[in-house]
């Protein structure tokens, strides 16, 4: 009998690690060795041309960013990019989703219209945007008709990341509003009513029962918004066809991380060393937006 | 009374209205610019509609980039090749991690867990240098094989099958299939609305993957659309004409796959979302 249990349990945990094999595969040869690589990568000076070679150089990679002007640029870049994006993104995904769960008519042909830039590929959206953006186009008739000055979006150092932001802006919040959406759907409409009944108004509705009850989600969707900013490259790497610029104005790390890895020669060794700075900076990043967030909802 | 709730659905209205228009301008810009002549695209003047409409530039994009056809091919066979190997791969994981019992199974699930905060620039590098080492580099397996599980719907699996019926499995056993039949005849086909919602974001998501084809890929015949875009920009960067054209046949799969899947695509994002 008990011979016949562990018999099972052996087949049984066969069976589980058989299930289990790809993703054992995949875990091990692109997913956990490779962040043991990277930390050995960091500390290391890499070579791949001709006979490949690593060679230990301790933090020096790291002491490197500090005195790297690209490096300082593009950080600076990426931090000003997510300080701004990441706040408007993120209250014009709760307002919409408030006007869109209002109980209007047609509402699910607005959602389907809404979406259309999250189904479509950072590559596509840059380029119409960049038509759009370009000195004779869209953009600027649609500015000059209404008599607001004209930029050279694509070339002018001091407009061409905000082009980005711009586009960024339009093509994420649709994303974010979905799920507050869902949460939105989630709170009692009993809260409304007798917000109602105390004689509140549409503004003070929203501001005392909609946005605390979406608190939890609004943390979430600040840290995806973190984590996705810090990581902007797709379109910084289009827009400059990969260099960056004008005048390295659109310059962002992950940009940096991949000139310096797959652009240089014998800087491999530091572009990890970056990447693992930008992991570090992004874990930080949520763990602050956590703390600030839990110590609200506290008070 | 009744008068300030009209207004205020007017105004309700009025940003439904402005927001779907600052949403579809740019695509009806592209749409529009797609069937217009050169000669009307540079001549600066504003219409939505083409004053010529031509469907010349969606010929000859395949005629001035006779890759193209190959990058449409190339960016299908990766997502249908990575979409279903991973609704295979993930199903499993997530049912073995929900259903059996087997020594480790807890830190695996724990490293997985684990494994959806690693932000992908950390593994960008070494994993070049894996491929490079596996002789992977410029292929479709060195495309399809990383990519073949997700830890965010392994985790998706997981929960769906922790909540599944066990009796159904095992009035399976007791018909006389073996684990595995049980598995992908009866536990499988019951869990569709999951699959769906893996089947648009795991193809999207390599549909629109621009930075691991650049990596990977380095020959023009191997890249993938987005890629392909993107080097067709450079080539013919004062044709906007054809550069339109290019990204709206490019968009065309994913509105298709959103059409039919609709449904299951806002379900699997408030998914993600709320959990």
């Amino acid at each position: 009998m008990n011979r016949g249990v562990s018999k099972r349990a052996f087949k049984e945990a066969a069976q589980g690690y058989l299930f289990l094999l790809p993703t054992l595969f995949v875990l091990l040869f692109f997913i956990i060795g490779p962040i043991f690589y990277a930390i050995y990568l960091a500390f290391h000076k890499v070579q791949l041309l001709g006979v490949s070679s690593s060679e230990f150089t301790g933090m020096r990679n790291f002491t490197r960013i500090m005195v790297d002007n690209r490096a300082h640029i593009a950080i600076w870049n990426t931090v000003k990019y997510v300080i701004i994006v990441v706040p408007i993104q993120t209250i014009l995904s709760m307002v919409m989703a408030a006007v869109l769960n209002a109980g209007l008519k047609g509402q699910k042909i607005f959602r389907v219209i809404y979406f259309l830039p999250t189904l479509t590929s950072s590559a596509v959206l840059t380029l119409i945007f960049m038509w759009m953006f370009n000195q004779s186009g869209l953009i600027n008739e649609l500015l000059s008709a209404v008599g607001l000055p004209i930029y050279n979006w694509l070339g002018d150092p001091r407009v061409a990341l905000n082009a980005i932001m711009g586009m960024n802006i339009w093509s994420t919040a649709p994303f974010f509003m979905v799920i507050y959406l869902a949460a939105l759907q989630d709170i009692p409409s009993s809260l409304y009513e007798a917000a109602e009944l105390d004689g509140a108004n549409a503004f003070q509705k929203f501001w005392n029962i909609t946005m605390p009850s979406l608190r939890p989600v609004t943390s979430f969707v600040v840290i995806m918004g973190l984590i996705g900013t810090f990581q902007l490259f797709d379109q910084s790497y289009i827009f400059s066809a990969g260099s960056g610029g004008p005048n390295n104005s659109t310059l962002t790390v992950v940009l940096l991380i991949y000139q310096y890895a797959f652009k240089n020669l014998g800087t491999m060794g530091y572009a990890a060393a970056l990447a693992m700075t930008l992991a570090v900076i992004i874990l930080l990043a949520t763990l602050i937006q956590r703390r600030f967030s839990k110590e609200e909802s506290l008070n | 009374m009744n008068r300030r709730i009209g207004i205020g659905k007017i105004i309700l209205y009025l940003i439904l209205i402005g927001y779907a228009a600052v949403t579809l301008v740019p695509f009806f810009w592209a749409l529009s610019s797609s069937f217009k002549p050169l000669e009307e695209i540079v001549s600066g003047k504003i219409s939505f509609i083409p004053k010529v409409f031509t469907l010349d530039n969606y010929r000859m994009i395949f005629i001035q980039q006779p890759l193209f056809g190959r990058w449409l091919l190339n960016s299908l066979m990766i997502g249908v090749a990575i979409t279903a190997l991973n609704l295979l791969f993930n199903s499993m994981a997530g049912y073995a991690l929900a259903r059996l019992n087997f020594p480790g199974k807890n830190l695996l699930f724990i490293i997985i867990l684990g494994v959806l905060m690693i932000p992908a620039q950390v593994t960008m590098i070494p994993n070049f240098l894996i491929l490079k080492g596996f002789g992977w580099l410029d292929t479709y397996q060195g495309m399809i094989i990383p990519s073949m599980i997700s830890a965010t719907y392994i985790f998706m699996m997981r929960q769906f099958f922790v909540s599944f019926p066990k009796e159904l499995e095992e009035a399976a056993e007791i018909d006389g299939l073996g684990r595995f039949g049980a598995f992908f005849r009866i536990v499988l086909p019951l869990a569709r609305p999951a699959l769906a919602a893996q089947i648009i974001f795991v193809f999207m998501g390599s549909w629109n993957d621009f930075m691991k084809p650049l990596i990977v890929m380095s020959s023009p015949e191997m890249f993938t659309l987005p890629l392909g875009l993107n080097t067709f920009k450079g080539q013919y960067i004062s044709y906007w004409n054809y550069i339109m054209a290019a990204s709206m046949i490019s968009t065309l799969p994913i509105l298709v796959i959103y059409a039919f899947f609709n449904r299951y695509f806002i379900k699997g994002i408030t998914f993600t979302g709320g959990k």
